[in-house]
């Protein structure tokens, strides 16, 4: 069987690649796909662990769902906001939306 | 023997299609590379025998989630644009801790020696999507987080409509 | 009874002074009626006093004399006390002091020709100068005029004579010399009474300068015999435990007993105030005063109180120079005394002013008795005191009265001559009977013309005190100067009423009002009759017909405090040097100056003199000595030294120079420290803060991206923490 820990490191790159993305990408949109890979891997991790390690409860199936859930909404609310940003600033570049600065 | 293959594959098939997602300019190749993650997810959950996680999986990722960045690509640039640089200046320090991220993590599930058990001896259970629905709906369950949750989404929903409605209103508005 | 009244001799003109200053000072009749009241009831109170004295007796007045003290100050454990004491020598000065204080106040409201009208431009602070009167044919008359200043002149005069009181009844030396200092002050006040005449300024405040001078000497005696003795009242000092004490006990200076040195000191008080030489210097400037104050502080009273206080001390005096041991004071006084007499003298025989004749005379008759009381004579300086006393103020009344006379005639004719100038006299006696008479018989007095002048009776007791105790250059000073009074007297009196007017003012001129005269009669009755008081025992013929009353009655007052020397025998040698000199001077006096008919005719005595006279008209140029000597020299102190050197360029000089270093160190403090280091501290806060807000906030770039990184760095930092303390161990 495959052991715990390879499901926990590709959860592990998954979710740095998804960090990178977060950071490095110019595109609003490009972020939340960041955003995305790093729910996925967290997804992996928790039902990982579900498997491995309390296979008969519900627990870590329940949490699994109310991720899905949560990402959803989010994804969402997300693209609505940045629909709208990018009608107020013409732009879909988050470089350009620093209003907020100093 | 099969489910090591298998796993590898998805999981090189995963980290590859990530790349993609992560570094393409064109923001579509990305969405695609985005979907083929998503995909390669919902084998790792078969592989870990979440049958019913692994359909909501495809069902709302790929079919809502992922649909609707492409719309949103679609939706936020000019027709015939070209998509240019879309890494951003900062991009060696974003490499750098996502790098240490991804060590460090790596580094503690290693060291962890509760982790490198063998998987556990108990199967999971033939019936184990009813018992999440009847998790999902018991008072002494989860009905608490699902209810809340759903709520959540309506939040979203309703949220989500008056932001992007709005916006075109005013725009109107300044038009007319 | 009598403690009380004497208490309140000196209070009445005081209350008086104080009520014309306040209140009556625009009313002239009310003024002057208030001094003379006051005086009048001060006199009544001193003959009341005088007779209980009668009464008592002389031992026994001597022994117990009248007097009253009280606890004044508190010092230590025990008081000062003062009070008032009559003994019989203070009785007698008593005497004179008010029948003369009356008589000048009652003459100086003719004096200042109460009546009259007011002048056409008189102004307070300068003599008057006339009225224009129009009579019933439409001539106009000028007349002389009141003086502007009536009452201040009354309110001075009482102040003066509220001092005199003091000094008479005090007991003790400190309100004698309160007394002699309000004498001092009155003298300054009245001798500068017309203010805006430049020469009537100056001399009053030579008058006071130089008695101060004397004053301060005093002051010094006052101080040492209050830290030998305790105490200043008479009873404590003049009782022969003290006078022992004080005789024997050496002082620091001089070689003197501590007895000497405070005679002498306290003498030089009366060197100063009864201007003998060195310090007489102001006498004569002092009559620029009007001239009731003449008479009264330079005749009567004033400068008596310096004599009275020689006479007072001089057991102290004689105990001083019982002692042989020490240096005497004595010789020293009696040298002055004589030389006084004989200096101002033949200054007296070159002035021409009326009234400088009588200041140099004065200053000469003061040294007679002065030089009495240094040979021990002092019965004899005390006789000479109260005649001189009646027969100057008497002269100097009459003076002013013919000053009066020649006004009038100046103001009738209008001519411009000085009237007090008496080579602008002559013929007086037609014009002005009673002034002739009664300067005659106060000159006659004053050259001691025998037997009916007082004068004569008191200055031959002293020529034969002087022959008795063998003191034969006293004797000769004496007579020699008894002679030039004679001379100068007679003199006077030629040049003034003898012969014919020399101007037309004096042709014009006429007698004075009764209140003038009226006093000049009283003391002439005086000048002729006190002399009687004092015949001794054993003049030939009319000695022994009278009593030698007077040399009782103050030879009692010191008695068992002297040395005792035993009676002197009579002799015929000063008599008739006496008769001699004052007959003798009398007859040439009248002879040189009955030739003189012009008034701008040289002196006579010019002639004879020669270049001498120049020296005797300008006082041997002693007044040009102190000024080269003592006043320039003191103005140059006050503008140079102290007021340029020390004031400006050493006082300003540090206070400039603190202020100039203050400015520095403000302006150091505030540039160098206070704007870098305090307010630098406070920009550097400031900027500090904004420096590292500007660095800061570039974290704040607005971008969500830079954000999360942040916080992902955090977290592996973290993580990392975490990992290496938790997991790996």
């Amino acid at each position: 069987m495959i052991p715990l820990s390879w499901y926990l490191i590709v959860a592990a790159l998954l979710f740095g690649i998804g960090v990178y993305g977060v950071l490095a990408r110019k595109n609003a949109v490009a972020i939340l796909i960041g955003l995305e890979l790093m729910f996925n891997a967290v997804l992996v991790n928790v039902l990982a662990f579900w498997r491995y390690l309390q296979p008969t409860g519900t627990a870590g199936l329940v949490f699994a769902v109310i991720i899905f859930a949560v990402a959803a909404a989010e994804v969402a609310v997300g693209l609505a906001l940045f629909i709208a940003v990018y009608r107020r600033f013409g732009s879909s570049d988050v470089d350009d939306i620093n209003l907020l600065k100093w | 023997m099969v489910t090591t293959f298998v796993f590898v594959l998805t999981a090189a098939v995963m980290l590859v299609a990530a790349l993609v997602a992560v570094l393409k300019n064109n923001l579509v190749h990305a969405a695609m590379g985005l979907v083929v993650t998503l995909f390669g997810t919902a084998v790792l959950f078969v592989l870990l025998e979440a049958y019913f996680l692994a359909v909501a999986q495809v069902v709302i990722y790929v079919g809502a989630i992922a649909i609707l960045i492409v719309f949103s690509i679609m939706l936020t640039r000019r027709v015939g644009a070209d998509w240019g640089q879309q890494t951003n200046a900062t991009w060696p320090f974003a490499l750098l801790v996502a790098g240490l991220l991804t060590v460090l993590l790596g580094l503690m599930v290693r060291g962890w020696a509760a982790v490198t058990a063998q998987p556990a001896s108990q199967a999971v259970p033939a019936d184990m999507t009813a018992r999440l629905g009847a998790a999902l709906v018991d008072p002494n369950g989860y009905v608490v987080p699902f209810e809340v949750a759903s709520v959540l989404l309506l939040a979203a929903l309703i949220g989500a409509v008056y932001v992007a409605w709005g916006g075109r209103k005013a725009e109107k508005d300044a038009q007319g | 009874m009598e403690t009380k009244i004497l208490w309140l001799l000196p209070l009445s003109p005081l209350v008086a002074f104080a009520l014309i200053v306040l209140f009556t000072n625009r009313n002239r009749a009310l003024s002057h009626t208030l001094a003379i009241l006051s005086v009048v009831l001060s006199w009544a109170g001193s003959m009341f006093v005088f007779w209980r004295a009668l009464q008592v007796g002389a031992e026994h007045l001597a022994e117990e004399p009248f007097h009253e003290v009280v606890d004044w100050l508190p010092i230590g454990d025990g008081f000062f006390r003062l009070g008032v004491q009559l003994d019989p020598l203070a009785a007698i000065v008593l005497f004179f002091v008010a029948w003369t204080i009356v008589m000048i106040f009652i003459y100086s409201v003719g004096y200042h020709n109460f009546g009259q009208p007011e002048g056409d431009h008189d102004e307070k602070g300068l003599p008057p100068h006339g009225a224009t009167v129009v009579d019933e044919h439409g001539h106009k008359h000028k007349v002389p005029s009141i003086e502007p200043m009536y009452s201040r002149f009354f309110a001075f005069v009482s102040l003066f004579a509220f001092g005199m009181y003091l000094l008479v009844v005090s007991d003790n030396l400190l309100t004698l010399f309160a007394g002699w200092e309000i004498m001092g002050l009155c003298s300054f006040l009245l001798i500068g009474f017309w203010f805006k005449k430049p020469s009537a300024r100056d001399a009053a405040i030579k008058a006071f300068m130089t008695t101060r001078v004397g004053d301060v000497f005093m002051l010094l005696g006052i101080a040492y015999l209050y830290t030998q003795v305790g105490s200043l009242r008479y009873a404590d000092i003049f009782n022969p435990e003290t006078l022992h004490h004080l005789a024997t006990h050496p002082a620091p200076v001089l070689g003197m007993s501590a007895a000497g040195l405070i005679g002498l000191l306290l003498f030089i008080g009366t060197v100063g105030k009864s201007a003998q030489w060195p310090l007489h210097v102001w006498l004569p400037d002092a009559m620029e005063g009007p001239t009731p104050v003449s008479a009264m502080i330079h005749a009567a009273t004033m400068v008596s109180a310096g004599v009275y206080l020689a006479i007072r001390i001089f057991p102290l005096l004689a105990a001083a120079g019982h002692e042989t041991a020490f240096t005497s004071p004595m010789p020293i006084i009696a040298f002055i005394g004589a030389f006084t007499a004989l200096f101002a003298a033949t200054i007296a025989v070159a002035q021409n002013d009326i009234k400088r004749v009588l200041a140099y005379s004065t200053i000469s008759q003061l040294g007679y008795m002065v030089a009495a009381v240094g040979i021990g004579a002092y019965v004899a300086a005390a006789f000479h005191l109260v005649t001189h006393a009646f027969f100057k103020a008497l002269l100097f009344l009459g003076s002013g009265s013919v000053i009066h006379g020649m006004e009038h005639g100046v103001l009738h004719t209008g001519q411009h001559i000085d009237p007090q100038d008496m080579y602008n006299m002559g013929g007086l006696r037609r014009r002005m009977p009673i002034t002739f008479w009664t300067f005659l018989i106060g000159g006659f007095a004053l050259s001691g013309f025998p037997v009916v002048t007082a004068g004569f009776w008191s200055k031959d007791e002293i020529l034969s005190e002087a022959f008795g105790l063998g003191h034969m250059g006293v004797f000769w000073t004496l007579a020699i100067a008894a002679f030039l009074t004679a001379f100068y007297t007679m003199r006077q009196i030629t040049l003034t009423f003898l012969g014919r007017p020399r101007t037309e003012a004096a042709a014009h001129a006429h007698e004075t009002p009764p209140t003038m005269t009226g006093p000049l009669m009283v003391l002439a009755v005086f000048a002729v009759a006190f002399g009687w008081l004092g015949v001794p025992e054993h003049f030939p013929v009319l000695g022994g017909l009278l009593p030698s009353w007077f040399q009782e009655w103050v030879g009692a007052t010191f008695h068992g405090l002297i040395p005792e020397h035993g009676e002197l025998t009579f002799s015929y040698f000063p008599l008739t040097v006496s008769l001699v000199v004052a007959l003798g001077g009398l007859f040439v006096g009248w002879l040189v100056y009955r030739g003189v008919q012009r008034a701008d005719q040289p002196d006579p005595l010019e002639k004879v003199l020669g270049p001498v006279y120049g020296v005797l008209e300008n006082k041997y140029y002693f007044d040009e000595l102190y000024s080269y000597l003592l006043v320039k020299p003191a103005y140059w102190f006050a503008a140079v030294f102290a007021f340029r050197w020390m004031d400006r360029t050493v006082i300003d000089g540090i206070l400039h120079t603190v202020a100039h270093l203050s400015w520095r160190l403000g302006h150091f403090l505030r540039n160098r420290i206070d704007l870098p280091i305090v307010n630098g501290f406070g920009d550097a806060v400031a900027e500090g803060t904004k420096g590292a807000g500007r660095l800061l906030r570039v974290v704040q770039s607005g971008r969500v991206q830079h954000y999360m990184l942040m916080a992902l760095v955090n977290a592996v930092a973290l993580l990392a923490l975490v990992y290496y303390f938790v997991i790996r161990s």
